[in-house]
């Protein structure tokens, strides 16, 4: 894999909506596969409600941190205004999870899991392991809720849509 | 391990033996001193203010510890004093400074390029582009600052800083433990030992280039040789995203600069473009020794580069600004501020104020702070304002940046004879930067207890004629306090004490909202809490799942519409 293979993930919300664990996530998956990974964002006011994006890069050799503009191979927005603003992030040929987004609230009743039942429906198309994720997932978030986590991630992997 | 460029660095030092580390925080440097915390065989302290942390970490160096300095560029402001004569002393231990730079002002006060700064100081600078480099250029830093008797300074910006890689780690090597030495003509700087370092100093910049010019942290890698770009920092890696296949002279050792190492790329590679963020500082050092190139339009040094500018930067065009579309930041939910503020704006006075999660209430619609340049300005731009104004000007700032250089101000105000109101925002934290704590609050970064700073008795002491503390959560006595205070002839402190909302959790009932009464005035509204909205038919709606029922909205409601 060369570095023109990075595979370009955005993850886009609000504050307090799990982007950045959601990216976290999705960053060690790709490094239990074995990929260079990396994760860029700006988090400082997130907590204030203010917008989280997080560019998550993986593949043989990752050089810049940000995504350049129109190379997001994937879109996985929290929050609908959020994606409007981010959307020409996009690649021509990238894919947007923002139908998910509607669907993951009507499955997901707890609003707290739908970042990861969108994580889920991510996964399905990337080139990592189901074990990778399980074990991403099982180290990042607290165990307290690690059954509804993972029975969020598996309802996006399972789920079949437009994409 | 997926480590931060801040996390990558600590790791680093704690690998090459570090001591002592000394910072304030501020983002995106904050996350240093915390990772370094988790060592236990660092002595890792949040000092109260960088001047403070620049001066512990340089002198536990001296006397023969590895000790770091690590704060945002904006802190490296505060800590000038010791920084610009710490060339002079030089180190026992190595000293590393780092500045962690906010290109495009993600959040802070301004923009400014410290890689400046150490030219001016006269240390040398290191610039990794990643977080891999944040890790291992730390070797190299101590190296040079033992052999050559200097500190050096590590400059990563945000995206360097914030942005998470996978790291090798290590183990931890005990190095670097020097004997502390009585040296006075070295460490005491009166008139004639200072003259006769400043001689050393230049000595030291030229073995340093020459150092320089052989350091493999610049590295010339030569592809496609009709095209090539000099470069430093994060900007090597959008150019290298975009244009794989250009030659590339990567500057990791930037001050001394490598002149012989650029004009050997000059001559391998035909057509040169540098790229570089913020200032034309790369620019400056080739255009004094004769290097052809090409650089950006001067209105790139604007805001933080992306790689999707490089083409067209190439190109030679003009930046085009474009509006932030970002959501805004606002106060939390229940948070004591927002009180504050909306009996500060009630009353329309003027409100000086500074850094914090309380500078959020300047922005509209709560409107109700009117000033902030640097930590502590919210007391002294009081007293300049209120020389101006005599009435109705209130100055506002936080506990941990009162501790931080508000003190000095308040003493000023009592000693020149200023009268009116401080309020003192007391959250028991420092809020905005993450959380940590400060020496009001008694407890320190390791989570040990510290003798707590009792802010009531420093204003005494200060010269405050009242300082009373309340609870801002009751509004109707913070209004009436602050209405005897703020044009009574004495020099009085409020100091509005409540804890932030991300510390304490309890929770009270939200309020009731009785639609039969409400006049649809918005008052409500205009306290800007994220739990309180205008539905689809014009009334309210309160989040109960935000709300923390600190029942400011009832405060300000005239028509019984919200209440307790």
């Amino acid at each position: 894999m060369n570095k023109k293979d990075a595979v370009n993930i955005l993850f886009c919300g609000t504050g307090g909506q799990g982007v950045l664990k959601a990216s976290e996530i999705c960053g060690w998956a790709a490094l239990f596969g074995g990929f260079h990974v990396k994760k860029s964002e700006v988090h400082g006011m997130a907590q204030r409600g203010g917008s989280v994006e997080s560019h998550l890069r993986f593949g043989g050799d990752v050089l810049s941190p940000l995504i350049p503009k129109g190379r997001a191979d994937y879109l996985v927005s929290f929050d609908k205004d959020e994606r409007d603003r981010l959307k020409d992030f996009l690649s021509p040929k990238g894919v947007d999870l923002i139908d998910y987004l509607e669907q993951g609230k009507n499955l997901v009743k707890d609003g707290r899991y739908i970042n990861i039942f969108l994580l889920g429906v991510l996964s399905k198309h990337l080139a990592i392991e189901e074990k990778n994720w399980l074990r991403a997932i099982e180290n990042i978030l607290p165990s307290k809720h690690l059954k509804e986590n993972r029975e969020a991630f598996f309802k996006g992997r399972e789920t079949r849509g437009s994409v | 391990m997926l480590l931060s460029g801040d996390e990558a660095l600590a790791r680093g030092a704690y690998e090459e033996g570090l001591k002592v580390a000394a910072s304030y925080p501020g983002t995106p440097a904050s996350e240093i001193l915390e990772s370094l915390a988790g060592f236990k065989e660092i002595d890792a302290q949040w000092s109260i203010n960088e001047k403070v942390a620049f001066e512990v970490a340089l002198s536990s160096s001296i006397g023969g510890l590895r000790s770091l300095y690590a704060s945002k560029h904006v802190g490296l402001n505060v800590a000038m004093d010791p920084l610009m004569t710490s060339s002079y002393v030089g180190v026992g231990a190595g000293f590393i400074i780092v500045s962690c730079d906010d290109p495009g002002i993600h959040s802070s006060q301004n923009e400014q390029d410290n890689r400046l700064i150490s030219e001016v100081a006269k240390i040398p600078l290191i610039e990794p582009s990643s977080p891999a480099e944040a890790k291992e250029f730390v070797k190299t830093a101590f190296e040079v600052s033992e052999d050559f008797d200097t500190p050096v300074m590590i400059r990563l910006t945000t995206r360097i800083a914030h942005t998470k890689e996978d790291i090798a780690i290590g183990g931890r090597k005990e190095s670097g433990i020097r004997d502390f030495k009585i040296d006075v003509p070295k460490y005491v700087m009166v008139p004639r030992n200072a003259y006769k370092r400043r001689i050393e100093i230049e000595k030291r910049l030229a073995r340093l280039k020459e150092y320089s010019e052989n350091s493999r942290l610049n590295k010339i890698e030569l592809n496609d040789k009709s095209f090539g770009f000099i470069a430093s920092g994060v900007s090597y890696l959008y150019a290298k995203e975009m244009y794989p296949d250009a030659s590339f002279l990567k500057i990791g050792f930037g001050f001394p600069f490598p002149e012989a190492r650029a004009l050997e790329f000059s001559k391998k590679v035909k057509e040169i473009f540098v790229i570089e963020e913020l200032e034309p500082f790369l620019e400056r050092k080739l255009r004094e020794i004769g290097v052809k190139f090409k650089a950006k339009h001067p209105s790139y040094r604007i805001g933080e580069l992306r790689p999707e500018y490089i083409p067209g930067i190439i190109k030679g065009g003009e930046k085009k600004e474009e509006a932030s579309t970002a959501r805004k930041p606002v106060l939390c939910p229940g948070c004591p501020h927002r009180s504050v503020f909306w009996v500060l704006k009630k009353i329309k006075a003027v409100v000086t104020g500074d850094i914090g999660c309380y500078t959020l209430g300047a922005l509209p619609p709560l409107g109700a702070l009117h000033t902030c340049l640097c930590m502590g300005a919210g007391i002294t731009f009081f007293e300049g304002i209120k020389k101006a104004l005599k009435k109705n000007v209130a100055g506002v700032i936080g506990d941990s940046t009162f501790v931080h250089t508000g003190i000095p101000g308040l003493i000023n105000l009592s000693y020149n004879n200023t009268k009116g109101l401080i309020i003192i925002l007391d959250n028991f934290t420092t809020a905005m930067t993450g959380n940590q704590p400060h020496p009001a609050t008694g407890i320190t970064i390791k989570g040990e207890s510290a003798k707590r700073l009792v802010l009531e008795d420093i204003c005494a002491s200060c010269g405050a004629d009242n300082v009373d503390v309340i609870d801002p959560h009751n509004v109707k006595e913070l209004e009436k306090l602050v209405k005897s205070r703020i044009n009574e002839d004495a020099l009085s402190v409020i100091i509005a004490r409540s804890p932030c909302r991300l510390i304490e959790k309890k929770r009270a009932k939200a309020p009731l909202y009785k639609r039969e009464n409400c006049k649809k005035c918005y008052i409500c509204l205009s306290i800007d809490c994220p739990a309180l909205k205008k539905s689809a038919d014009g009334f309210i709606y309160i989040n109960e799942e935000l709300c923390v029922g600190c029942g400011l909205c009832a405060e300000t409601c005239n028509f019984e519409a919200i209440t307790r």
